[in-house]
């Protein structure tokens, strides 16, 4: 693999840029998708002056850092300014809308991950799976791991397309001026998990969220359902490619008379985990009706990068009953899209998912009150996911006191939020094959550390969305040593510059660079234990340094300060 | 959000947290093992739902061979390789499992087969969570039950902040409650990694990260935070990841071999270890899951390689240990259209150690004819998981049967007999 045009390049963090921009000029991307809501349902107005947030107890400056705290990966140096000048119901409107935001530093930086562009069937010819003769050579003792490796150079590897997918995941969460698309890209993703090591997934797992998750972040929901249910990476993961009807017997090819029939994986997941949630009120009949439903949705040569197909013969074509509802015998692969819309208009779906988003947004145990409302934007506009995030972000709950800083932040929340506060810049790969080197790389590194290792949660669950997942001794230690590498500038191709942060005070006074410290990445919300023990610190013959080149003036190990700093409770919520 | 637990550490955390000597933990620890061995309870999680008529193959019921076309495991033939191995002349041994044999035969390892949940579910997320919390049926449990069976046995202060250690990024929810539990990726790992070494010998940082956690309201961040720093210097006088694995026992490659390998360092070093709890996924086999040989037998092989090599890294401390494995249910006794095996019911689960009386498969066999089978498809339960953990934390941990497992009353009877 050649290195991207961006190799060497430092892609700064686009200081100064328009966080913000809601430039109405400014064309949608060129391979932007198609707009996601294609159907005439009713949809919620969408002009700028729509937005009305009610009020509440906090001041301007904590409603501002609030919505950037949720509705994105956290503030960077100017976007409460920013948004303060545009106006908050401005700002959230644009996020809302993120195809009329330019990302051009987004885009640079994303040239370094060619895979992110890539169909599985090209993946599968760039970064091929090991030969069956190889691997039976090697277990026969006749090529040594080492000869193989040879053939399999690292650069060529698998590995490769998920490295570059988890660099590219964070590289957006720093970068994205559609920071709200982002959370929700995340969002989806992990409600519609798949597992980026199990068997061919690993070369769909890019077109699955390009093409299945991306397009619909903030579409219908029956649109993401659709989509994920014909994707080749949702019928591998869960199995649906291989069920088929039952005692069917295959008629051709290398497994001809062999006898296949139902499997219920995709369609337990689906009534569980997609839409009905697990109190949905189904039953084990209706799972393996829906599974009935779904056979013949598969994958045409899956080891080969295809695409989904419908398999006539191997499709139920026998009546079946889901959630009381007769679906008429003869059918073919409308059956499974039958089922599909019968679920999402299922109160307990809209119910499900309003819960999901406001456990998101809102709180770990989302006040019931916020929940209705979203549930019912759910059920009005047939699952536009716009409208439930207004009507969520329009609750006055959203904004209450009680929720303020409540959420503890996942790894890929605090690694993007630690950049983003400290403005860090993240290198494209220096010269080194990019998926082996880049800041992306090491980011993505760190959030794995620190137990979510993107695109690899292996059950169908995906990542939990609650604080007593991420608290834990071994994760908060893990927090304290990657905000000792981010600040000492330990992390492979990250660069942060801590200068410009505590610009204006004197190094030699402690106490003037600490406020600034305070004041720039916790934007004052620091307790004021936290506020004692850092200025305690200053005391500490590690933090106010006599230096080599100035032995008698004192000056601030601005680093240290600035980890503990990241390392605090406080930079722990969001 | 969620309220802290609430403290019973005594003078140990006032101590430690004003940087009194851990070495003082230590030795007190050691006193304590002198005095009376602490029990050490191992449990292990195949998550995914492990497919127990492989695992523990009932070769001497017919219908089993009946049910299962491709996937079923050959009877055993003895000198043949790729056959069941047999146990009982009934059930036997997966051929992957091989080296569990020998412990079978010492007597040092049983099985307690058609075990499971009384709730049906057949979710994995919500089995799993019932297995954890031990209340089935019910979500809003707030601790898990090993976390339950630490709080009714504290031991004399000093308190090790290494009671309860979980292998793995997460804190389980099994040792979620009101007492500590560490989690860790790795040993060698856990702790502040300071920049600067030459200035920074003894730790700045952490000194500065400690102070910030020290005080604080009583909630999951802060309390979380002040049992990692005094987790931390113990570690670090203990030093157990210096021990290397004893007696020659080698550890398969993979996670599970790794987490069991680093427990048994704990276990060594004396840090006042009582419940280690690791888990290891990859049993979730819908499709393609092989026989003797193939998917699920790859698992397997590494899962039996793993608690081998613990067995003889341990030696003589194995008398102290009991080894007990669950998964959230089994699979459907018929083979599916994909040789895979769809969501079941019961499964089997194994208890190894010294005071096991091993060498028998425990439990009531409900038979795999049709008409025996849960909702006509899959493998009945027989014993209540709660039936088989009542006993190894009563018996074993020396925990009380009352608050456990809240809603199942352990007459007294019921229990398995399995520990001494």
């Amino acid at each position: 693999m050649r290195a991207g045009p961006w190799a060497g390049v430092l892609v700064a963090v686009a200081m100064g840029g328009a966080a913000c921009s809601s430039t109405p000029a400014a064309a949608p991307r060129a391979q932007s998708a198609p707009p996601a809501v294609a159907s005439p349902a009713p949809s919620e107005p969408r002009a700028a002056a729509s937005l009305r947030l009610p009020g509440g107890a906090l001041s301007e400056d904590q409603r501002i850092l609030h919505a950037l705290n949720r509705l994105g990966y956290g503030p960077r140096p100017g976007d409460v300014e920013r948004v303060r000048r545009m106006g908050l119901a401005a700002y959230i409107e644009a996020q809302l809308d993120p195809d009329r935001i330019a990302d051009p530093a987004l885009e640079q930086a994303l040239a370094a991950y060619p895979v992110l562009d890539q169909t599985p069937a090209a993946l599968v010819r760039a970064y091929p799976p090991v030969a069956p003769q190889v691997r039976q050579k090697i277990a026969q003792g006749e090529m040594s791991r080492r000869e193989a490796a040879l053939m399999y150079p690292p650069e060529r590897r698998p590995a490769v397309i998920t490295s570059q997918m988890q660099a590219a995941r964070v590289t957006r969460a720093v970068l994205s001026q559609r920071q709200l698309e982002e959370v929700m890209v995340d969002f989806w993703f992990n409600h519609f998990n798949v597992y980026a090591q199990k068997g061919a997934v690993r070369w769909m797992v890019p077109a699955y969220e390009r093409e299945a998750i991306r397009p619909h972040a903030l579409g219908r929901f029956r649109d993401l359902v659709r989509a994920t249910a014909r994707h080749p990476a949702m019928l591998f993961y869960l199995d649906n490619w291989l069920s088929t009807r039952a005692d069917l017997v295959i008629p051709r090819g290398p497994n001809a008379g062999r006898v296949v029939g139902l499997n219920e994986n995709y369609a337990r997941e689906l009534l569980e985990l997609h839409t009905l949630g697990v109190d949905g009120g189904y039953t084990q009949q209706d799972v393996q009706e829906v599974a009935r439903c779904f056979t013949g949705w598969t994958i045409d040569r899956p080891q080969q990068g295809g695409g989904f197909r419908f398999r006539p013969l191997a499709h139920d074509r026998g009546a079946k009953r889901v959630l009381g509802q007769v679906i008429p015998a003869g059918g073919g692969v409308e059956d499974g899209e039958r089922v599909i819309d019968i679920l999402v208009r299922q109160p307990a779906t809209a119910r499900f998912i309003a819960t999901k988003l406001a456990r998101r947004f809102v709180s770990d145990d989302p006040p019931t009150a916020v929940v209705d409302r979203a549930a019912a934007a759910f059920q009005r506009t047939d699952g536009d996911i716009r409208a439930v995030l207004r009507a969520i972000v329009t609750s006055p709950e959203f904004w209450s006191p009680e929720v303020y800083r409540a959420k503890i932040k996942t790894p890929l929340d605090l690694v993007a939020s630690a950049m983003r506060a400290l403005d860090g810049r993240i290198a494209s790969a220096d010269g080194a094959p990019d998926a082996l080197g880049g800041g992306g790389v090491a980011l993505a590194r760190e959030v794995a550390r620190l137990g979510e290792p993107l695109y690899e949660a292996e059950p169908p669950t995906g990542y939990p969305d609650r604080a007593e997942a991420w608290v834990n001794t071994g994760a908060l230690l893990g927090r304290m040593n990657f905000a000792l590498g981010l600040a000492h500038n330990r992390l492979r191709g990250t660069r942060v510059e801590l200068a410009p942060l505590v610009a204006g005070a004197d190094r030699r006074e402690p106490a003037q660079v600490l406020d600034r410290l305070i004041v720039a990445v916790l934007h004052g919300e620091a307790g004021e234990h936290t506020r004692a023990v850092l200025t305690a610190q200053l005391e500490s013959p590690e933090i106010t340094r006599t230096t080599a080149y100035d032995r008698v003036s004192r000056d601030t190990d601005v680093e240290k300060l600035t980890a503990l700093v990241l390392g605090s409770p406080e930079f722990q919520r969001r | 959000m969620t309220t802290r637990r609430s403290f019973l550490k005594g003078g140990a955390l006032a101590c430690v947290a004003l940087g009194a000597a851990p070495r003082f933990l230590v030795r007190a620890a050691l006193a304590r093992e002198r005095a009376g061995r602490p029990r050490i309870l191992i449990a292990i999680f195949q998550r995914g739902a492990v497919d127990g008529l492989s695992m523990i193959v009932p070769h001497g019921d017919p219908d089993y061979y009946a049910a299962r076309g491709s996937i079923a495991i050959a009877r055993p033939a003895p000198g043949a390789a790729d056959t069941t191995i047999d146990l009982d002349g009934f059930f036997g041994l997966h051929p992957a499992l091989a080296l569990l044999a020998p412990l079978w035969r010492d007597r040092r390892l049983a099985v307690v087969h058609a075990c499971g949940s009384p709730d049906t579910t057949r979710s994995h997320f919500d089995a799993q969570d019932y297995m954890e919390s031990g209340t089935p049926g019910v979500k809003s449990t707030a601790d898990g039950w090993l976390a339950r069976a630490l709080a009714a046995t504290p031991p004399p202060p000093p308190v090790s902040p290494f009671r309860a250690v979980s292998l793995g990024a997460a804190l389980p929810r099994v040792l979620r409650g009101e007492v500590p539990a560490v989690a860790m990726n790795s040993v060698a790992d856990f702790d502040v990694r300071d920049a600067a070494p030459p200035m920074a010998a003894g730790g700045g940082a952490r000194q500065g990260f400690e102070s910030l956690y020290e005080q604080g309201v009583r909630d999951l961040l802060y309390g979380t935070g002040r049992e990692t720093f005094e987790a931390v210097k113990m570690l670090k006088a203990a030093a157990p990841e210096r021990l290397a694995p004893a007696n020659g026992a080698v550890y398969p490659r993979g996670r599970l071999g790794a987490s069991l390998r680093q427990i048994a360092q704990l276990i060594r070093a004396d840090v006042g270890l009582e419940v280690a709890f690791a888990d290891v996924g990859g049993w979730d086999t819908h499709a393609g899951q092989g026989n003797e040989r193939g998917l699920l037998a790859t698992r397997l092989r590494e899962f039996a390689e793993a608690l081998a090599a613990l067995d003889r890294d341990l030696g003589p401390r194995m008398s102290d240990v009991v080894v007990l494995t669950m998964s959230e249910f089994g699979r459907t006794v018929r083979e599916n259209g994909n040789r895979g095996t769809d969501h079941g019911h019961a499964t089997a689960m194994l208890v190894l150690g010294g005071a096991v009386k091993g060498g028998r498969v425990y439990g009531r066999w409900p038979g795999l004819r049709r008409e025996q089978l849960h909702e006509g498809r899959d493998l009945a339960v027989t014993t209540d998981f709660r039936t088989l953990f009542t006993e190894v934390a009563v018996r074993h941990l020396g925990a009380p049967a009352e608050p456990l497992f809240p809603g199942f009353s352990a007459r007294p009877g019921p229990l398995l007999g399995l520990l001494a």
